[in-house]
This record gives C-alpha cells, sequence and structure tokens, in this order.
C-alpha cells in the first residue's frame, strides 16, 4: 500500500509531503505518525508540506488531528513551510487550524522544537 | 444576394485622387486629425484606400470576416492602437472611416446617375461594409484603451505596495491612502510572498497613513494576519486609529491572537526583541 | 459568452478527487489564472469533487472554459444523481455536516470562487456550477 514516509531524527520526526495526497492516504498517515510518535516517545513531529499547492478542509482536518493527537502524546507538531496562496485560500475557506503551530520551513521549524524542549 | 459591382470598383479606382482629397478635407473639419502630421494622413489614407480596392477586388463579399479583408482589419487594428496612443477618442478614431463615406457616395451618385436601382443597391452596399469596419475599428480602440487602463492599474497597485526589510527577519508595510479590497487583497499577496522570499519572521503592518477602514478591509488585514501564522510568520499591526479600532471591534472578532502597537518604531522595537528569541507562533 | 472548450470527467471513487483537481489546475493554468486564483478554484473543486463521491454516491465534473469579451473563465458542474440535499440554507451554513466532516465544503468552496449555483432536492441528486474569471 502506498504510504507517505516518516523519517526520524532524535527524538523528533520528519514528514515531507510531496505527493497530491488522496483522503485514504491522509488518514493512513495519520494513524502511522500516532503509532510512530507513541513507540519512539517522540519530542516533536515536523510536517513539512512546502511541496503542497493545495490544502483543503480534509488535509487540514488532519494536520489539526495530528497536532492534536500528538500533543496527547506528550510531542508538538510544527506544520512549517505552507505556501502563501494556500495560506491565503485556508484562510478563506475558514480553515484557520487553531492550536497549530507554525514556521516558515524545517530549519525554524526544528530550531523551535529545541526551544521548547529545552524549557521543559 | 447582390454583391458590389466591379463598375463600382473602377470607379473608386480611376478616381482615387480626388476621394483621398475629398476624405482628407472632410477629416480636417472634423477634428480628426489632432496631432497628426499631414505627410502620415497621406500616407494612412492612401493606404487604406489601396487595401479598400484590393478587398473588394478579392471577392470576399461586404462581410470584413472574409478572408479578402484581413489586411484591411490588421489595418485598422493598427490604426486604433496609436490613435488611442496618442490620447484619440473614439469619435474621432472611427471618423477615419466614416469621412469616407461622403466623398465615396458622392462618387457613386455621379457614377451611376442614369442607374438609380443599381445606385441604391451599391450604396446600400458600401455603406454595409465600412459600418462593419467602423464597428470594427471601435472594437479592437476600446480594446486597446481597456489593455492601457489595466496595465495603469497594476503598476498603481505595485506602488501602492511597498514590502521594505527593516531588519534581518523584519518586513514592514507603510500603508498610505484609502485601502479598498482589490489594494488590501494585492498587498497581502506581496507581503506574503516576500516573507517566504525574504526568510522573514515578523511582518509590520502600519497603517497610520490609512484614513478609514471599513468591514470588509478589516476583514482582510485580519485575514492577512492569520495567513502569516499559518506560513510560520508573526505579524504586528500598528498605527491603528481609533475609529479603525472602533470598527475592528463592531466586527466582533476574535482580538486575542492580534498583536498591535501605537505606532511604527514600538512595533519595530517589539520585533526586535523577539527576533532571536524563541519566533514558533501559535496560531 | 463563449465556450471555447469543454469536456467531462467522471468522479466515482476517491482516487478521482485527486484526478478532478488535478484537470482544474491544469485548466486554470490554460485560462491563465493568477496563482492565488488558481490555487483557491482547485481548492473549491477538491471539495466538491469529495461531495460528489462521499455524498452523491459519484457522479460526474463537467468544465467549460469560457470566453467573455476577452475575459476567461473555467464554469464546473458537479453533479450526481445521489439523495441530493433536503434543506439548502442549512446546508450552505457554516459548520453544518451531514456526515463527518467539518462542515466547511459547500460554503468553503462557494467563498473560494466568483459564482456558486446550488441545485438539488430531495431524491432528486445534486448540481453544483461553480465559475471563476481569469
Amino acid at each position: 500500500m502506498e504510504r507517505i514516509p516518516i523519517l526520524q531524527m532524535g527524538e523528533f520526526l520528519l514528514v515531507t509531503i510531496q505527493v497530491d495526497m488522496h483522503d485514504q492516504l491522509a488518514l493512513t498517515l495519520q494513524e502511522d505518525l500516532t503509532e510512530r510518535i507513541s513507540r519512539i516517545s517522540a519530542r516533536g513531529v515536523l510536517i513539512d508540506i512546502s511541496a503542497l499547492d493545495m490544502v483543503d478542509s480534509f488535509i487540514g482536518r488532519m494536520i489539526a488531528s495530528i497536532s492534536g493527537l500528538s500533543r496527547i502524546l506528550d510531542a508538538e507538531t510544527m506544520v512549517v513551510g505552507m505556501q502563501p496562496a494556500v495560506a491565503i485560500t485556508l484562510v478563506e475557506l475558514g480553515l484557520t487550524l487553531p492550536g497549530v503551530s507554525t514556521a516558515l520551513n524545517v530549519e525554524r521549524g526544528m530550531q523551535v522544537l529545541r526551544q521548547r524542549l529545552e524549557r521543559t | 444576394m447582390a454583391a458590389l459591382q466591379g463598375s463600382t470598383l473602377d470607379a473608386i479606382n480611376s478616381n482615387q485622387e480626388q476621394l483621398l482629397e475629398q476624405w482628407i478635407a472632410s477629416l480636417e473639419a472634423n477634428g480628426a486629425t489632432r496631432n497628426l502630421k499631414e505627410q502620415v494622413l497621406k500616407q494612412e489614407t492612401r493606404e487604406f484606400l489601396q487595401l479598400l480596392s484590393e478587398g473588394l477586388q478579392s471577392g470576399s463579399g461586404n462581410s470584413l470576416a472574409g478572408a479578402g479583408w484581413d489586411a484591411v482589419r490588421r489595418f485598422l487594428e493598427k490604426l486604433s492602437s496609436t490613435r488611442a496612443q496618442l490620447g484619440h477618442d473614439s469619435h474621432q478614431t472611427v471618423y477615419f472611416i466614416f469621412a469616407l463615406k461622403g466623398p465615396l457616395f458622392a462618387l457613386l451618385q455621379a457614377h451611376y446617375r442614369d442607374d438609380p436601382a443599381t445606385l441604391a443597391e451599391q450604396l446600400w452596399l458600401i455603406s454595409e461594409l465600412l459600418d462593419s469596419m467602423g464597428m470594427h475599428t471601435i472594437r479592437t480602440y476600446q480594446a486597446s484603451r481597456e489593455t492601457v487602463i489595466r496595465r495603469q492599474q497594476e503598476e498603481l497597485l505595485e506602488l501602492s505596495t511597498p514590502v521594505v526589510k527593516l531588519w534581518d527577519g523584519v518586513l514592514a508595510l507603510p500603508l498610505i491612502g484609502t485601502l479598498d479590497s482589490q489594494r488590501s487583497q494585492t498587498v497581502m499577496e506581496s507581503l506574503l510572498q516576500r516573507i517566504v522570499d525574504t526568510g522573514s519572521e515578523i511582518a509590520i503592518i502600519d497603517i497610520t497613513g490609512v484614513p478609514t477602514v471599513d468591514t470588509l478591509v478589516a476583514q482582510h488585514l485580519l485575514k492577512t494576519v492569520t495567513a502569516i501564522r499559518l506560513m510560520g510568520a508573526d505579524c504586528i499591526i500598528s498605527g491603528i486609529r481609533p475609529q479603525i479600532a472602533q470598527t475592528i471591534v463592531h466586527l466582533g472578532l476574535d482580538l486575542g491572537t492580534l498583536t498591535t502597537k501605537a505606532n511604527l518604531s514600538d512595533a519595530l522595537k517589539l520585533a526586535l526583541t523577539r527576533v532571536g528569541g524563541d519566533l514558533g507562533q501559535r496560531v | 459568452m463563449n465556450v471555447r472548450d469543454s469536456g467531462s470527467l467522471p468522479v466515482r471513487i476517491e482516487q478521482d478527487v485527486v484526478l478532478a483537481r488535478q484537470l482544474a489546475r491544469k485548466l486554470a493554468g490554460e485560462c491563465g489564472m493568477r496563482l492565488v486564483d488558481l490555487t483557491k478554484l482547485v481548492t473549491a473543486v477538491s471539495e466538491l469533487a469529495r461531495n460528489t463521491v462521499v455524498y452523491g454516491g459519484g457522479g460526474d465534473m463537467d468544465w467549460q472554459i469560457l470566453d467573455n469579451y476577452g475575459r476567461t473563465g473555467l464554469r464546473l458542474l458537479f453533479r450526481d444523481e445521489g439523495p441530493g440535499i433536503p434543506d439548502i440554507n442549512l446546508a450552505l451554513t457554516d459548520g453544518w455536516t451531514s456526515g463527518g466532516g467539518l462542515g466547511l465544503g459547500l460554503t468553503g468552496a462557494r467563498r473560494l470562487v466568483d459564482e456558486f449555483e446550488l441545485d438539488t432536492a430531495p431524491g432528486q441528486g445534486t448540481r453544483v456550477t461553480i465559475t471563476r474569471w481569469a
């Protein structure tokens, strides 16, 4: 079955979404990710969506769910690299992803996750 | 269906000089030669008459859509756009064609003196042909004017959205003048793009120079702030006037996530303390 | 107003939603749409195509490239023979959903396009027409 790869970097997980996702693929990613967070006791998750040229309500909901689920499992989720046109469209759609942390790119997202970890 | 006769064509061809003279006189009398050099006008009228004669000869009928009229159509398109650039109005432009009617009709009247039925028929056909040429001219004139207007609008919008880099990682957008819906949209898009291009963490939108903000524009501003957060940067709005604050509050929008400062320098101060600190944003 | 080109795409299963998005992206590009407008349109297509599959039990997406006195636009019709929507006003309210979604599909799609038309009745299927001008 088609799957989006999840990379492990120490206590962080990195997901780079590069394909035009259909709904089932998004749901599989959500399951895989929660399973991995729990298995390796990850402290942070970076979801890089810089290659995504569209985020609709379904993918938006998936992102919000992953963020909420990871928080329960004691990991912080960062969504990084959202394109301007995608951000404008999401806001227009009415999906503002409250509670989801964001950063400009993977490097910045990683930096922020580390800083937050140091504080706790 | 009756067609334009070879005899009509002959009449035009053998009286070219006379037609040209009367045509130019008519153009001058109606102010359609403004800013035009005599030499240019002579050349244009001569060329058109030549193309008209060729078009009639091609036997494409009197519908301007025919292939035989390609050259005439192209000539008229070029004419309309040069006239538009010279600042001629639509009337002056289209008069180039209509001014030919008088001399041409007079010529045909003399030519078909003894055959009123043919005269009426030929007059009608040539009149239809010239009218459709006039229509074509006006249509292309309009289109070229619209292109000019659209380009000017775009240039103006670009001029009015100067995104400047204040510091490493800090962008500022000082807005001046009235914001309408279209301008706020252009502003939003260019600011978001610059954030990506420069990798800036903080954007300051200064609206000191904006006299009023209506509901739609206030909503646009808040949408911009939200979109910037989704991208992973942060936004500070500075210089909000009391009336504008009232508009925003009246909208009943959640201001909990909106960072505001009284003026640009306070906003910059805040931005500088944040750059280098923890910049991850919770939307 | 002239129709410059037209066609149709079946929207039956979930994977067709991706195909519908890709086709809409290609067509919007041919219309010369700016990136932001194109993204909005493709997102609206994703929402509506998913509705067609999930709630309509499958259907079709008809497309037309329009030419309105030099202005180009893309018009898309999503049609299905499903159960239809009993209360249109309710369906066009933010947050209302008959399935497990966020309830942003129809209302969100409406905000993302220039023209939006919903034609449905219980047992009569659903037809949603959207247009976005370049």
